[in-house]
C-alpha cells in the first residue's frame, strides 16, 4: 500500500540500518513522531531544572503526602516492567520457548521501565548527590535499601540483557567482534535471566514490603512470613501477573500504529493465557487479604473498614481495582474465546494494567492520606505541574527509546516472515 | 516525657523555645502548616459539645520516641521486649536505607543525622504522629541571625528530614559535665528545653525506668496514656489527664481499660 509520504522527495536514507526484511517509515516522518518524546522530554527538563534549583517545594508534596505522583508512577512502571523478567525466566530458563519472539521487546520495556524509574528517583530524593549513600550507609532492615540495590543492578542486567538487540543491527553486526560478543552474550544469556529473576523477583517484593512494614499506618500494614509482609509476595504476584500484559499491550499499540505485524497472534495469547491464570492465582490471594486486613489487622488497630475510604479515597477505588480491573480481566483472559479476539484480548490487558496502577496508587497515596491520630486532619493531594513534567520521563524516554529501537534493532523476530 | 494536658494552656512557649534551642528557622510562609517545621507541635482539641458545654485541650506533640514492640505494665520494665524482638523498632528507624535515623539502646532517643540523610522521606511516611519534617525550602536565614543560632546544634539544610531529639545536645553536655565530675546524670542535669519552658509546669522530663525520677511516678497514675497505644509503637511520652474525653483522644478506639488488660495479659498477671 503506498502511503502519501512514499512520493516525497529523499533527503536521508537510513534503510541500511532498519533489520532485515523490514520497512520502517521515511526518516523525515520519523524526525516529526520524534517530537512527541522530545516534546515530553523537554517538559520533564523543566521540572527537573525546577526541583533540583529550588528544591521539592515545587512539588505538592508535604509532610503528609511524603510520597506523591513519582512513587507511584515508579512502583507502577517496575510492576508493568515485570514482564522483562518473567519472560525471559519463562523463555531462557523454564524453556518456554514459543515466548521467543516476543522476548527482546519485554526486555526492551523492562529496561525503559527501571531506566525511567531510577532517573525519577534522582529526583525524588531531596539530596540527590547523596543517592548512593544507600549503598555506602546501607541498612540492611530497610525494605528500600533491598529496592535500591535490587533495581540498580537488574538495571545493569536489563543492559547487558537488550545488548545483543544492539549488536544485532544490521550495520553494527558487520563489524566481525560485535557479530561474535554478540553471539557469545546469547550463548550465556541464561546466567543474565536467572540473575535478573532473582533480582526482579526481591525488589518487586521488596516494593510491596516497603508498604506492608509501616506498622503504624494501618491501611498499609499487614501481617506475614517472618520479616516479609504479605504485601511482598502480593506485589511479586501482581507483577508477574501483568508484566507480560503489558508487554503484549505495548506490542499490539505498536503493530496499530505501524500498520504492520510483529508476532504471531499465537504469541500474545500465550502471554494473555499466562497473564490470566496468574492474575487469577493473584485475585484469590488479594481478595483474602482484603478480608484477613479489614476483619482482623484494622479492628485490632482500633479502626474498622468504613474508616479506611474517604472522598475522594472511597470505596470506588477499592471495587475498581479489584473488580473491575482485577477480577474481570483476570476471568476474561483464562478463556481462549476472549483471548482470540484482538479486542477484547487488548481490553482485558488494559484492565488488568489499570488496576496495578490503581493498587500501587492506594498504596502509596491513600496509606498517606489517612490520619493516624485521632485528632489529625484529613488532606488529598494533586501533583503540580512540576510534578507531572518529571513524571511525564518515563513515557517521553520510554517513547523515545522504543520508537529508536524499533526502526533500527531486530526487536521482532517474526516481523519479517508476518509482513511479506 | 510526661505532658499534663490539663496544666497545658497551648500558650506555645514550649514550640518557641523548641525552635530557638534547635536552630528551627522561620520560613517566608509559616502559614502553610503542612510544610513548615515544628518539632513540637501543639495540637487544639475539643470534646466535640456545642457551647455551653464545648471543652477545649491541647496536646504538646514532639516525637514520641518510640521504641517499637509490646508494652509491659506500669511498675515493671516499660521496654520489655529486646531491639532483636519482631517489630520491637521504632516505625521509623527501621525503614531509613541510609542509615540516617537511629534508636539509642542507652538513652532511648531516636537520633537524626541530616548529614547522613537522603531525603526519600520513607521515614515521614513511616511515623503515625507526624513528628518527622522534612525541608522543603531552604530557610531564608534574616541577615546576622545566624549569629544568634546555638552553637551547639548544626542548622539542616533543604531536602533533609528533621525531629525532636529530645534536646540530645543537652544530654551530651550534662553527661559530659558527670564525666568530668566523676558523678552520674541528674535529673535536673538534663531537661528538654520545653520543660524548661513551660510556664505551667505542664512537662516533666526524666528517666522512665528510674524509681527516684519523678516521670517514674507519674507514669503509674490511672490518667496518663500514650497515643496510639494499639498500634504497639511503645512511645515514650505520656499523657496526663483526668478528663475521660481528653483520655478517649488519645486513640482510636481504645479504653483504659483494655489498654490494661491487654498489658496484663502480656505479663501474665
Amino acid at each position: 500500500m503506498r502511503r502519501w509520504f512514499d512520493d516525497l522527495p529523499k533527503y536521508a536514507d537510513d534503510s541500511s540500518w532498519w533489520p532485515k526484511g523490514t520497512k520502517r517509515c521515511r526518516p523525515e516522518i520519523f524526525l516529526i513522531w520524534l517530537g512527541l518524546p522530545l516534546t515530553l522530554l523537554a517538559y520533564f527538563s523543566v521540572g527537573a531544572v525546577l526541583c533540583l534549583a529550588l528544591g521539592l517545594n515545587q512539588t505538592n508534596m508535604n509532610d503528609y503526602f511524603a510520597f506523591g505522583v513519582w512513587i507511584v508512577v515508579d512502583l507502577a512502571v517496575i510492576g508493568l516492567g515485570a514482564g522483562a523478567f518473567f519472560t525471559s525466566f519463562l523463555n531462557y530458563v523454564v524453556g518456554k520457548t514459543e515466548l521467543k519472539p516476543i522476548v527482546n521487546a519485554a526486555v526492551l520495556i523492562g529496561f525503559i521501565c527501571y531506566v525511567g524509574a531510577i532517573l525519577m528517583l534522582g529526583i525524588d530524593i531531596g539530596q540527590p548527590i547523596r543517592g548512593w549513600f544507600g549503598f555506602w550507609h546501607a541498612n540492611v532492615h530497610s525494605m528500600l535499601t533491598e529496592v535500591m540495590f535490587c533495581i540498580t543492578t537488574y538495571a545493569i542486567v536489563l543492559t547487558i540483557e537488550l545488548l545483543p538487540s544492539v549488536l544485532d543491527n544490521r550495520r553494527i553486526s558487520r563489524v566481525p567482534e560485535f557479530g561474535t560478543f554478540s553471539h557469545n552474550l546469547h550463548t550465556i544469556m541464561i546466567v543474565f535471566a536467572a540473575a535478573g529473576t532473582f533480582l526482579s523477583f526481591f525488589h518487586q517484593g521488596s516494593l510491596g514490603g516497603m508498604f506492608g512494614v509501616l506498622y503504624a499506618r494501618p491501611f498499609a500494614a499487614r501481617g506475614g512470613l517472618g520479616i516479609w509482609p504479605w504485601t511482598f509476595f502480593l506485589f511479586i504476584m501482581s507483577a508477574i501477573a501483568v508484566g507480560p500484559s503489558f508487554t503484549t499491550m505495548v506490542v499490539m499499540i505498536t503493530e496499530k500504529i505501524s500498520g504492520r505485524k510483529l508476532t504471531k497472534h499465537s504469541v500474545k495469547m500465550l502471554m494473555g493465557k499466562i497473564s490470566g491464570w496468574l492474575l487469577v492465582v493473584y485475585m484469590v490471594f488479594k481478595s483474602a487479604d482484603t478480608l484477613w486486613w479489614a476483619y482482623v489487622k484494622l479492628p485490632a488497630a482500633g479502626l474498622t473498614f468504613d474508616n479506611m475510604y474517604h472522598a475522594p479515597y472511597g470505596f470506588w477505588l477499592l471495587w475498581v481495582e479489584i473488580g473491575l480491573c482485577g477480577w474481570l480481566p483476570a476471568l476474561m483472559l483464562v478463556q481462549e474465546k476472549i483471548r482470540a479476539s484482538y479486542g477484547w484480548m487488548f481490553l482485558a490487558m488494559l484492565l488488568a494494567c489499570i488496576g496495578i496502577t490503581l493498587n500501587r496508587f492506594v498504596f502509596t497515596i491513600q496509606s498517606l492520606a489517612l490520619p493516624v491520630l485521632p485528632f489529625e486532619k484529613f488532606y488529598s493531594y494533586l501533583p503540580s505541574w512540576q510534578e507531572w513534567g518529571i513524571a511525564s520521563l518515563v513515557l517521553g524516554f520510554g517513547l523515545l527509546v522504543f520508537m529508536l529501537a524499533y526502526r533500527y534493532l531486530p526487536i521482532f523476530p517474526q516481523e519479517p516472515e508476518l509482513n511479506d | 516525657m510526661v505532658i499534663d494536658l490539663d496544666k497545658c494552656t497551648g500558650c506555645g512557649a514550649c514550640s518557641v523555645a523548641c525552635m530557638s534551642e534547635n536552630n528551627i528557622g522561620v520560613l517566608h510562609n509559616e502559614t502553610d502548616k503542612i510544610r513548615s517545621i515544628t518539632w513540637m507541635r501543639v495540637y487544639q482539641i475539643d470534646n466535640g459539645k456545642s457551647f455551653p458545654d464545648t471543652e477545649v485541650a491541647f496536646i504538646p506533640r514532639p516525637c514520641m520516641h518510640c521504641q517499637g514492640g509490646k508494652s509491659g505494665t506500669p511498675g515493671q520494665a516499660f521496654f520489655q521486649e529486646g531491639p532483636m524482638d519482631e517489630e520491637a523498632h521504632p516505625p521509623c528507624v527501621s525503614v531509613c536505607p541510609a542509615t540516617a535515623t537511629d534508636y539509642d539502646e542507652e538513652t532511648g532517643i531516636v537520633s537524626q543525622i541530616p548529614t547522613r540523610c537522603i531525603g526519600c522521606r520513607y521515614c515521614v511516611a513511616a511515623c503515625p504522629y507526624h513528628a518527622r519534617y522534612f525541608n522543603w525550602y531552604d530557610v531564608p536565614w534574616p541577615k546576622g541571625s545566624p549569629r544568634a543560632l546555638s552553637p551547639f546544634v548544626s542548622p539542616r539544610m533543604r531536602g533533609v528530614v528533621e525531629k525532636c531529639t529530645f534536646c540530645y545536645q543537652r544530654y551530651q553536655a550534662a553527661r559530659n559535665k558527670a564525666l568530668v565530675d566523676g558523678g552520674e546524670v541528674g535529673e535536673m542535669d538534663y531537661q528538654t528545653a520545653c520543660t524548661e519552658a513551660c510556664p505551667s509546669g505542664a512537662i516533666t522530663f526524666g528517666q522512665l525506668q528510674n524509681p527516684e525520677h519523678k516521670v517514674h511516678k507519674l507514669i503509674s497514675s490511672d490518667y496518663t496514656f500514650r497515643l496510639l497505644e494499639q498500634l504497639h509503637t511503645n512511645p515514650k511520652v505520656y499523657y496526663m489527664s483526668k478528663r475521660e474525653w481528653v483520655r478517649k483522644k488519645a486513640d482510636n478506639y481504645v479504653t483504659r481499660h483494655n489498654k490494661f488488660a491487654q498489658a496484663a495479659a502480656q505479663s501474665g498477671h
